[in-house]
Formats: C-alpha cells, sequence, structure tokens
C-alpha cells in the first residue's frame, strides 16, 4: 500500500472532526432514549412518545436523540438525559408515567427526581456515578464503548467520538504494518472458533489474485445471542471502519456484510450508515481521499444457523443452498466466487479500529495473555440483571454471573451455566472459577461460540436442557452429512424417551458413544459441536439422567410426565375454593371435610392450582415420581 | 509421480491425487456412497471412505485428502471402522429395506457395505425411523423412493453433467432433506427422462422409471 499521507487528506478529516464536535456541542437538553431492538420491544417508542408530547404540553424543548443499547436489558426503556448544569443522568426502566413526571420535574423544575435515577455517566458532586456499581466497572469496554452513547444514525457522531481515525492512521501505514499491529494485539476471532485474526488476513493478503474479499459475518444464528444486531444497531460506523481496515490490509476493494432478514433494524441502520460514509468520501470509490476504492453491501441472509459457517455462507451469497463444504480449501484460499475471501464476525471487525487507535501492545495487556481483549456475552436465563456484558478475558465465569449480573434470583440457588450457545456445553457450579477464554472454556469441556450463556437454578432439568438445545441443532441441521442429519435426530429421540420417563438402562451407553461419532463423523462445526450440550450434562448431571431412567423421577421438577401435584389435605383450608376456578380440566374436586382434592387422571399438570392456593395454605405440593402423589378417588354424588 | 503406503502396500500416484480414487484403482477398497471421479469436488457428506493418516490424531475423509510423498495411510483401524459402521447404521435406521422388492437387491451398495462391516441391515441400537415422502415428486418419468434414498447426491451429479444445469436438487432440510425435480415446466423434455443417467448412478434404487400404466 502506498503511502497517502498528504494534506488535502489531513485536511478532509480535521474538517469531518470539526464538523461532527460542533454538532454536538448544542448548549440544548439531551434525552437518549435506547432504541435498538431490545429497547423498542420494551417500550421504547411509548417512552419516546411521552417525552414529546409532554415537551410540548409544558412547552419546553430538548433534542431526543434515538440511541443504541448498552445492553442493561433489564434496565429498559434506559435513557440519559443531559440537561446544562447537571451531569447526564442514566434512567432505568423509563415508563411513559415516568417520562412525564421527568419532564415536569426535571427539565421544568431542575429536579432530576432521585428516586427514578439509577446514576450518572460522568463523575460529579450531585450523584454516585455508574461505574461505582459492579455490573458498570467490571465490564471493560472496547467494543461496545460508544454502544448507547451515540446517535447510530449519525456519522458525524462516531467521527466526534475519534470514531475513523483507525482508518486514517492506517492509511500511511503498509498491510505489512497493519497486519504487524495485528497480530501483536493478539485479536482472535469473536465468530466462534477463537482463530488469530492477523494470521488470516496475512493468508488472504498472501494470497495472489486481482480480486479479494472481505465479509462480515453478521449472521448470528444462535437464538440467545443477540450483540452483533446489537452492535449494527447501535454503532455500524465501528463495524464498517474495521472492514475498510481488513480490506487495505489484504488488498480488497470490495466487501459483503451477511446480515440476517431477521435483523431489519440492523439492515437499515447499516445501509444508512454506508450511504452516508459514501457521501463523506470515506467509503465508495475512493477509500478517504486515497485511490483506493472500497465498496461494501449489505447482504440479507435467509436466516438459517448453519448459514453462519463460512463455507455455508460464501454458498448461500452465490445463490446456492446454504451448506457447508469440506475444508480445505478454506476461504482465505479460496472464498467468494473462488476469489481470496477472510470472513471476520461483526465483534471482531468492531475490535479492529481501537486497536489501531491504542496499538497492538494497548489491546494486548487487556485480558488474558493466551485470547486478550474482551468477550461479550448475553447472559439470560435465571440472573438478576440480564443482558450483554462485555467483560476483559480470565474473567472468571463467578464474577461475571454473580458480580456484574446480580446471580441467581429469589431465593434460588446455582446450578449450571450453559456457554457458547446451543453448540456450547453445561458447566455446573465446580467451574465457577474458571477464567473466560477460548481455551479455558473449551477445556471445561464447553466453548465461546456465539457468547451467548444461559444460567440455570435447581429448578432446571439438565435432562430437558440438553433435549432442549439438541432440539434446536437437529433442526438446524442442513442434512447433508449422514452424522449430523440421522445422528442428531436418534440424540434427540433418545432424550425425548428419557424425558417421558420411557428411558432404558443402555440409553446412557447408546448417548455416549452415538455423541462421540457425530462429534468426530459431522462434515462441519454445527454436527461437531452439537453433541456438546449432551457430553457436558452426562459428565456432570449424570445424576440426573440416571433418576429419570431408573426412578422414574426428575429432581427438578420439570418434566411433566415425571410430575405430579396434589393437595396437602393438612394443609387445605376448609371451604376455600380457591384452586377450583383455577383449572382448565375441573380436575379438581371436594373431598372428605370440604377439602380439595385433585383427580390424577384428568389432571394436565398446567401448575395454575399452585398459583391459586393462596401463600398463606401452600397446600399445592409438586412431586416426582407422580406415584408419590396420594391417589383420592372422588366422593359419589 | 508420488509413492504412498496403504495399509502396509506401497503404491504409486500423481501428486495430489484423490486419496479415496487412488485406493479404489489399486483395488484396496473404501466404503464410500458420495463420490464419483468425475466430480471436481467432493461432497464429503456420506461420512464412510473414513482413513488414518499417520499424522492426524482422528480418521479422516479420503475422499478430501490429496495424496503427497510418503503418505502412511490405514484403512482398517478400530476407530475407522467404528465411524464406518456407525454411518452406515445411521442410513440403515432411515431406509426402508425390503430388499426382496427392490431392483439393486444382490448389487446394493448397501447390502455390500454391511456385509463388509459387519452390520445387520436391520441395526439392532437404531430405532427405526421412517422418512415422511416430503413435497410430492413430481417428475412426469421418474419416481423416487424416499424411503431407500441415501442422499449422497450421485443422481444430482451425473445430471448436471450430462446436461450442463441439472435438473434435480436436494429439497427440504436437515432430517426432511430430499431428492427433487424441477418443476415439469423447467424439465426439457427431450433431454430429461431420456439419458437415465441419474437412474444409473443411484446405488439403492430410489431413482426408477414409473411405470407408463
Ligand atoms: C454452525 C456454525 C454457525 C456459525 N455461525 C456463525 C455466526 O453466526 N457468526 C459468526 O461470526 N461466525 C459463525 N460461525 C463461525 C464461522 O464459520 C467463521 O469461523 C467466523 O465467521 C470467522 O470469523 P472470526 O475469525 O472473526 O471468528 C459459525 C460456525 C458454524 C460451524
Ligand atoms: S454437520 Fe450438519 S450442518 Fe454440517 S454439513 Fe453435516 S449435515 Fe450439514
Ligand atoms: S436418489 Fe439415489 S443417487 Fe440420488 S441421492 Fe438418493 S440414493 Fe443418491
Amino acid at each position: 500500500m502506498s503511502k497517502n499521507s498528504n494534506l488535502a487528506l489531513d485536511d478532509l478529516f480535521s474538517r469531518l472532526q470539526s464538523e461532527a464536535r460542533n454538532r454536538m456541542e448544542g448548549r440544548e437538553t439531551v434525552i437518549s432514549i435506547g432504541m435498538a431492538t431490545c429497547g423498542i420491544a420494551a417500550g421504547a417508542e411509548e417512552t419516546k412518545a411521552a417525552f414529546l408530547k409532554e415537551m410540548e404540553e409544558v412547552g419546553i424543548e430538548a433534542k431526543v436523540v434515538p440511541v443504541g443499547c448498552i445492553g442493561h436489558c433489564y434496565a429498559e426503556p434506559f435513557v440519559v438525559i443531559h440537561k446544562p448544569g447537571f451531569p447526564p443522568i442514566a434512567y432505568p426502566n423509563v415508563t411513559p408515567g415516568k417520562a412525564k413526571v421527568l419532564v415536569r420535574s426535571f427539565l421544568l423544575e431542575g429536579d432530576p427526581v432521585f428516586e427514578f435515577v439509577l446514576g450518572a455517566t460522568e463523575a460529579n458532586d450531585l450523584l454516585p456515578v455508574l461505574t461505582d456499581y459492579p455490573r458498570f466497572h467490571l465490564e471493560e469496554r472496547v467494543v461496545m464503548d460508544l454502544c448507547g452513547r451515540i446517535d447510530p444514525a449519525s456519522i458525524h457522531d462516531y467521527i466526534g467520538k475519534g470514531g475513523y481515525t483507525g482508518l486514517y492512521q492506517t492509511l500511511t501505514m503498509t498491510s505489512e504494518d497493519i497486519i504487524r499491529e495485528v497480530l501483536e494485539s493478539g485479536l482472535r476471532g469473536r465468530g466462534g472458533a477463537g482463530f488469530p485474526t492477523g494470521l488470516k488476513w496475512q493468508y488472504g493478503r498472501d494470497s495472489v489474485s486481482p480480486e479479494k474479499t472481505v465479509i462480515c459475518n453478521a449472521d448470528e444464528g444462535d437464538p440467545g445471542a443477540y450483540m452483533d444486531r446489537t452492535l449494527l444497531e447501535s454503532n455500524p460506523h465501528q463495524v464498517l471502519e474495521g472492514l475498510a481496515i481488513c480490506a487495505l490490509a489484504i488488498g480488497a476493494e470490495d466487501a459483503v456484510i451477511y446480515v440476517r432478514a431477521e435483523y431489519p433494524l440492523a439492515v437499515s441502520m447499516m445501509t444508512k450508515a454506508i450511504q452516508d460514509a459514501e457521501d463523506l468520501g470515506i467509503l465508495g470509490s475512493s477509500l478517504l481521499g486515497t485511490p483506493h476504492p472500497f465498496r461494501v453491501r449489505v447482504f440479507q441472509g435467509s436466516g438459517a444457523f448453519v448459514c453462519g459457517e463460512e463455507t455455508a455462507l460464501i454458498q448461500s451469497l452465490e445463490g446456492r443452498r446454504g451448506m457447508p463444504q469440506h475444508r480445505p480449501p478454506y476461504p482465505v484460499q479460496s472464498g467468494l466466487w473462488g476469489r481470496p475471501t477472510v470472513i471476520n464476525n461483526v465483534k471482531t471487525l468492531a475490535s479492529i479500529p481501537p486497536i489501531l487507535r491504542h496499538g497492538g501492545k494497548w489491546y494486548r495487556k487487556i485480558g488474558s495473555p493466551i485470547s486478550p481483549g474482551t468477550a461479550i456475552f448475553s447472559v439470560v436465563g435465571k440472573v438478576v440483571h440480564p443482558g450483554l456484558v462485555e467483560i476483559a478475558t480470565g474473567t472468571t465465569l463467578r464474577t461475571l454471573i454473580f458480580d456484574i449480573c446480580g446471580g441467581v434470583p429469589k431465593q434460588r440457588s446455582f446450578k449450571a451455566v450453559q456457554i457458547g450457545g446451543p453448540s456450547g456445553g453445561c458447566l455446573p457450579e465446580a467451574f465457577l472459577d474458571t477464567p473466560v477464554d477460548f481455551d479455558s472454556l473449551t477445556k471445561a469441556g464447553a466453548m465461546m461460540g456465539s457468547g451467548g450463556m444461559v444460567v440455570m437454578d435447581d429448578e432446571s432439568c439438565m435432562v430437558n436442557v440438553a433435549r432442549y438445545f439438541l432440539e434446536f441443532t437437529q433442526k438446524e441441521s442442513c442434512g447433508k452429512c449422514t452424522f449430523c442429519r440421522i445422528g442428531t435426530r436418534h440424540l434427540l429421540d433418545t432424550l425425548d424417551r428419557i424425558t417421558r420417563g420411557e428411558g432404558r438402562p443402555q440409553d446412557l451407553d447408546f448417548l455416549e458413544l452415538l455423541c462421540a461419532d457425530v462429534k468426530d463423523g459431522s462434515l462441519c462445526g454445527l454436527g461437531k459441536t452439537a453433541p456438546n450440550p449432551i457430553i457436558t450434562s452426562l459428565k456432570y448431571f449424570r445424576d440426573e439422567y440416571e433418576a429419570h431412567i431408573h426412578e422414574k423421577r426428575c429432581p427438578a421438577l420439570m418434566c411433566r410426565p415425571l410430575t405430579a401435584f396434589y393437595i396437602d389435605l393438612e394443609r387445605c383450608a376448609r371451604g376455600c375454593e380457591a384452586c377450583v376456578g383455577s383449572c382448565p380440566v375441573e380436575a379438581i374436586f371436594t373431598t372428605k371435610g370440604r377439602k380439595k382434592a385433585i383427580d390424577q387422571d384428568t389432571c394436565v399438570k398446567c401448575g395454575e392450582c399452585v398459583s391459586a392456593c393462596p401463600t398463606e395454605y401452600d397446600a399445592v405440593k409438586k412431586v416426582s415420581p407422580p406415584s408419590l402423589a396420594p391417589r383420592i378417588e372422588r366422593l359419589k354424588e | 509421480m508420488v509413492w504412498l503406503v496403504v495399509d502396509g502396500k506401497k503404491i504409486e500416484a500423481q501428486e495430489g491425487e484423490n486419496l479415496l480414487q487412488v485406493c479404489l484403482r489399486n483395488e484396496i477398497y473404501i466404503p464410500n456412497l458420495c463420490y464419483l471421479n468425475t466430480m471436481e469436488k467432493p461432497h464429503a457428506s456420506c461420512r464412510l471412505c473414513f482413513v488414518e493418516l499417520a499424522d492426524k490424531p482422528k480418521p479422516v475423509p479420503s475422499c478430501t485428502i490429496p495424496v503427497k510423498e510418503g503418505m502412511i495411510v490405514r484403512t482398517d483401524t478400530p476407530p475407522v471402522r467404528r465411524l464406518q459402521q456407525t454411518a452406515l447404521r445411521l442410513l440403515l435406521s432411515v431406509h426402508r429395506a425390503e430388499c426382496r422388492k427392490c431392483p439393486s437387491n444382490r448389487r446394493c451398495d448397501l447390502q455390500k457395505l454391511a456385509r463388509l462391516l459387519g452390520v445387520r441391515l436391520r441395526p439392532r441400537r437404531f430405532k427405526h425411523i421412517d422418512r415422511d415422502a416430503g413435497p410430492a415428486h413430481t417428475h412426469p418419468l421418474i419416481e423416487y423412493v424416499t424411503a431407500r434414498c441415501v442422499l449422497c447426491g450421485r443422481c444430482i451429479h451425473v445430471c448436471e453433467r450430462q446436461h450442463g444445469k441439472s435438473f434435480l436438487t436436494f429439497a427440504m432440510r436437515g432430517f426432511d432433506t430430499v431428492i427433487a425435480s424441477l418443476p415439469s415446466a423447467a424439465l426439457d423434455p427431450l433431454q430429461c427422462g431420456a439419458c437415465h443417467a441419474c437412474i444409473d448412478a443411484c446405488p439403492v434404487s430410489a431413482l426408477l422409471l414409473r411405470d407408463p400404466a
């Protein structure tokens, strides 16, 4: 790559930056509302409307800015109000009602309504800052740093916060220099496998071909993960900048962003970002004023999980059925239309601009030495504060689950955590001190995978959990190869049987052997990893499988055919009818002493009566195996 | 020319040639269903042609391995056989083995493989699962028997070779995958139905000429 540091370029860039800063320095109140898909689902549109309406009514003006998602799902709709004279203040769970109060009390009268406040986003004398909370100070934000803090639809917001300086710097570097910086950072691909990004780029650069392509993999098929979507919706320019730097490093002139069609907001944000960057001369026929063209297009994938696999993704881009191909050849050797193609995940690419801006050495110092940097997890399930969390690698699972996400709610206890999405593994409490990085998680039997993390408490049945994940992978198998197409079906059928109470003693050996064969025999990563949830749960929770098979008992009281409800006559209140109406199948009848009983043959085990029974009686009991429920016959009329 | 050693036997081949093809040519049989030597890129989908290489910890499908000088290959180690047996049992668990009614009886690849690998045609450990017929196979001349098909894809490949573009394709997904023909409007009646290439290529008589009646 030639040196491009010329005066015209410097001018262009400093003009862009000063323009951006001018725009941001208004002296008006700014109300930022988290309006990524998650915020909208939580009612952010209504909150925004309430702000606008109330402001009009009281006759006050403020700028309402839709921003992306900061990852605190439990706090949506999430609003930050920056009023001159106050620090920017964050408010969680802002309902339209709260919005009205905020307009009148805060905007009009200058009272920030302390009972609504989560904290200030900057140090100040008035309020505690967010970073005083573990959720904020234990996080380490590199990739998501600007998410929720800028208007994703405004390229000026991004530039004003230092955006595109990484790209600007690379214009004066040779491709070797860029790759050296990435190699030095130790960055490993965040798409799951953890392949060193610098190395992949080097292969891409060394492939001799007049035409090369860069692909951003935003297929994100894991149902529990949504960080890639959040990034595209909350800060698309950081991904674009990473893409452009990759293109310079390997010598590509075009790029494709493969987004699933179910992400309409991400698609429109990204499309707008590309257009804006082209309008400013950052992309398009000339990359930031240089003679290098760089064109980016968005491709909407049909949303099959397997299309996230790189060779299937390429097939899909070429208009074919999304079926994985044997590797080698790897895409860097022969990818889209046979050209050398570097495929990187959204998070990988979004890590690139900070690396170029601050240097590879800076990045390498973050997190653990063998997989440096940060990792983003979507922590869901039984935790107090679910959401997207970006932490330095090497942080332990315990810190992540208990300190950052608030642990398991409601006096229940932690049982297991499924890490890495449907192809990951289930780890028990003994592994809570495992540091989060590619190698440690893989060694424990889980994996980084998509970064999906589901926390389970003692009410989760591990056999059922394994069945749930297998159901997903089995449905998503492309059907190409024997082990995955037919093998996962046999695995699923067996788990189904066990959770129905029809397990047989030989089932566990069968599962173990077949899991091993499916893992070793399948063509692509989907089949190779599909057995992981079974392998790990069999290893760490074997007693639960055995209870299902030998005692027809579900220890977590979750598998319906293995449980029963009955009414404890000692506790049931004479004459109370609370449960009777709640039962959808009229299984509850009056027995001796005007107490109630459940007809076991009619009961569908929905559990409605448990909630209906007043807490002071707490008379409905759930048991497993069902034979533990006393059978009471209906009295003859 | 390079030399490699397969099961202790020294054989000669072109560098980069397909290992499966080299073995078959030298009368070293390796189980396989989805490979045809006219394929530019192997499907690697039937997962039967596993072998062990001296420098790899786990078995690899030989159809994906280019031959190299000094390669040491074993085709019958216990891990190889185990994977092959499981793959075959899986295929048979969804295959309706009514051999006496089948035109392929006695020359069927599945029967041959079962004998070689010591697998019963109705595997004991695996429950038989019936496959749905899928969308109606509408080809005017060719009948398709879902319950026989092993989804090797040979028919698609030979059709494409014959006509430059295949009239057959994979349809549906995952466990429900079937072979389907293009809608009859897209079929060229002169070309398609006359050559029978797909019927001849099918190892299990899942494609048959329709009864004119
Ligand atoms: C079944 C399957 C699904 C995958 N889905 C995704 C995905 O949704 N997003 C992604 O970035 N990588 C996915 N991958 C990994 C890609 O094949 C590829 O390794 C990755 O995009 C490379 O990017 P990286 O080097 O930045 O990690 C998947 C792999 C498999 C086997
Ligand atoms: S492992 Fe599954 S998804 Fe991958 S190629 Fe085989 S059938 Fe398709
Ligand atoms: S119809 Fe025959 S040739 Fe075609 S995929 Fe099925 S088994 Fe193979």
